[in-house]
């Protein structure tokens, strides 16, 4: 059997979905200000995005960026200052939260605590009228999905916070909505049941297939989970792209700061010549970067440089087609699977370094041992460029 | 050693409380058994009998009396939950950072005493009073309306006095809901009429239950705001029991109404809880 291509591209906003012909969700031109001392102060500053049909969807970011007023303005808790909200092509915007056919898992859950679980997933489709029979086959269903079968009559409060957020999803899954909403709904569990939710989430997208909008501080969980990611700072998009993209070619310093761990080198480009660019670093250290023939000699430029990309030597590399840097190792920790490094570049910023622990079972360096750090040009992402 | 320290620290920690219950609880409500059971008068003394005479005379005698407390009682407190709820919801949900505030502005006026507010109460409703005296002069109101020794002046002054003690259990039933679960009832197509009836409702019930528990039982055996706004047509029993005690010094009277008032409150309360389904209840009221 071959694979069969995935349902949406990962890379545009897919704008013409298949189930409508619409984007999933949109906003076009969307400010929301609130109210804070006599004062307007802006949580969104100028949203214009397309969420596509099928798509697992996260907005990422840190608290106050916009993230959860985002979420919030396709649930309808939030109306728009300014501009519109479309749910499949749909004006949306000055709809009640109980007219619009999303659904929403709440960061706490926020279940009914009077009601047991039967009654808290049917909460939705009795409010819509669904018969009975119909009820009991789709609450069956869901709860057999999210693995709560026979714990139909138990009350939240006798559950563990891994059932409860079962419990949240399938209450808002069962509805068969347009669209999921989640804020941060894996922020209360802990490390081990958080990855496992992360991959049963993603199963669960899988077979449901329905838009998910996922809210996270958290980048790892945005880069497993995500066909696309918005990443917000300061109420507004600051890159818009699939996990690979905002981990290998950040637009920004704080999308290069916040996803992962960057190394970021400030310099002037010496020359460019056949889409590759020299980088003075002013330590007498030069850094290749792949740049496009339109940047200018003499340019002031941010390159970063994952960690992970980084070779760590003890002694100089003959290398001639590398990056090399050099400096002294400052710390040394050893995290099993590998060894991180820090390293005070002569260049003048701190490098973090990730050593795969493959074969030795040794330490390459020291700490306060002289290193060089060696990288490919085409590691070498220059920011905003 | 410690061990046995630990096992007797909950009934020492008990001891206090549990003396004075069985000093100035248990011993009194004895005592006013065995005093409904005696005959006799203040002159000659009281001797013990044993037997019920006291309880079907009492009850036949007053009667009128007892039947209007309680009736009195049930109106009061259903006046008292229709002016406190929303009130209390006003204040959980839109009262912001000055949800003190306004509590304290609540109980601002039970800092003056009993008596002394009902008292104005009667200043206010007298018939020549500032209320009602320029009502009549514009012709508004009969010039022979009155409100004063009514059951409507009674039953709104018992309204008044036991006000905060609905508001308050209502109030900290309400304030513990997570906004966040009302938003829940909205998100899955619930109007905000549905989602008040479905989820706010059911949850504020434990605090309007143990609102209920604490105005029903004090406003029906009252004996203050009769006394004050009322006349002889407002007679409730608790000024029957206390003019038996201290006028008439009918004492088995008196003990014996006390504990037919005690005995229907009792079923009163029991049959209500057992209505809304007190197992459920207690346990939400628990969390």
């Amino acid at each position: 059997m071959t694979t069969s291509p995935p349902h949406h591209a990962t890379s545009a906003p897919t704008g013409h979905g298949q189930r409508a012909g619409h984007p999933a969700i949109e906003f076009v031109g969307v400010r929301k200000d609130y109210l804070s001392h006599g004062e307007s102060v802006p949580a969104v500053k100028s949203l214009d995005l397309a969420i596509g049909q099928g798509e697992f969807f996260s907005l990422l970011g840190p608290s106050g960026c916009g993230k959860t007023t985002t979420m919030r303005m396709i649930a309808g808790f939030e109306e728009p200052t300014e501009g519109k909200v479309y749910l499949d092509g749909q004006d949306v915007t000055d709809v009640a939260p109980n007219k619009r056919d999303v659904n929403m898992v709440f960061q706490s859950y926020a279940l009914f605590p009077h009601l047991n679980v039967l009654q808290n997933v049917s909460f939705g489709l009795e409010r819509k009228k669904v018969s009975k029979a119909e009820i009991r086959r789709r609450v069956g269903e869901i709860l057999e999905i999210v693995s709560l079968t026979g714990m139909e009559k138990r009350q939240p409060k006798e559950m563990s916070g891994g059932q409860q957020q079962r419990v949240a999803l399938a209450r808002a899954l069962v509805n068969h909505p347009r669209a999921l909403l989640l804020d941060e709904p894996l922020g209360a569990l802990d490390l081990k049941l958080r990855q496992q939710m992360q991959v049963e989430l993603k199963r669960i997208q899988r077979e449901v297939n329905i838009t998910f909008v996922y809210v996270t501080h958290d980048q790892g969980e945005a880069l497993t989970m995500s066909d696309r990611i918005a990443v917000m700072n300061g109420g507004n998009i600051e890159q818009l792209g699939s996990p690979r993209a905002i981990y290998e070619r950040p637009a920004s310093r704080f999308v290069a700061g916040f996803i992962g761990t960057s190394n970021i080198l400030d310099g002037q480009v010496s020359w460019v010549e056949n889409g590759l660019g020299v980088i003075d670093l002013g330590s007498g250290e030069r850094v290749l970067a792949p740049l496009p023939a339109t940047v200018q000699a003499g340019r002031n430029i941010e390159v970063s440089v994952r960690p992970e990309k980084i070779d760590l030597h003890r002694t100089a590399p003959h290398a001639p087609g590398l990056s090399v840097v050099s400096g002294t190792v400052s710390e040394v920790v050893y995290h099993g699977t590998s060894t991180n490094y820090t390293v005070a570049t002569t260049a003048g910023s701190d490098f973090v370094v990730f050593d795969q622990n493959a074969h030795d079972a040794e330490d390459v360096a020291s700490r306060g041992e002289r290193v060089f750090l060696t990288w490919a040009p085409q590691h070498s992402y220059p920011i905003g460029v | 050693m410690g061990r046995v320290k630990r096992t007797l620290a909950p009934y020492l920690l008990v001891l206090p409380g549990g003396l004075w219950l069985l000093m100035f609880f248990a011993v009194p409500m004895a005592t006013m058994l065995s005093l409904s059971l005696q005959e006799g008068d203040i002159v000659n003394g009281y001797v013990f009998t044993g037997h019920w005479q006291t309880y079907i005379e009492a009850i036949s005698d007053y009667e009128t009396q007892l039947i209007r407390s309680l009736v009195y009682g049930v109106i009061a407190t259903i006046i008292l939950i229709v002016l406190a709820f929303p009130a209390a919801y006003w204040i959980a949900f839109y009262g912001g950072r000055r949800k003190s505030t306004y509590l304290f502005l609540l109980l601002l006026p039970f800092f003056v005493s009993f008596v002394l507010r009902t008292i104005s109460w009667r200043l206010i409703l007298t018939d020549d009073g500032f209320l009602l005296h320029p009502l009549k002069q514009a012709g508004l109101l009969p010039e022979n309306f009155h409100i004063l020794g009514t059951s409507a002046a009674v039953i709104g002054g018992l309204v008044y006095n036991f006000l905060p003690f609905m508001v308050l259990p209502i109030y900290v039933a309400l304030e513990r809901i997570d906004p966040r679960v009302v938003e829940a009832a909205r998100d899955l197509y619930a109007s905000p009429v549905t989602a008040f009836r479905k989820v706010i409702l059911p949850l504020a019930l434990p605090g309007v239950f143990a609102g209920v528990l604490m105005t029903f039982i004090p406003v029906s055996s009252d004996y203050v705001n009769s006394e004050v706004l009322g006349s002889s047509s407002t007679t409730m029993i608790g000024q029957v029991i206390q003019s038996q005690y201290l006028s008439s010094s009918n004492y088995p009277t008196a003990s014996a109404l006390s504990f037919t008032l005690m005995a229907v409150l009792l079923v009163g309360v029991f049959s209500y809880a057992k209505a809304l389904g007190t197992e459920d209840v207690m346990k939400v009221a628990a969390r």
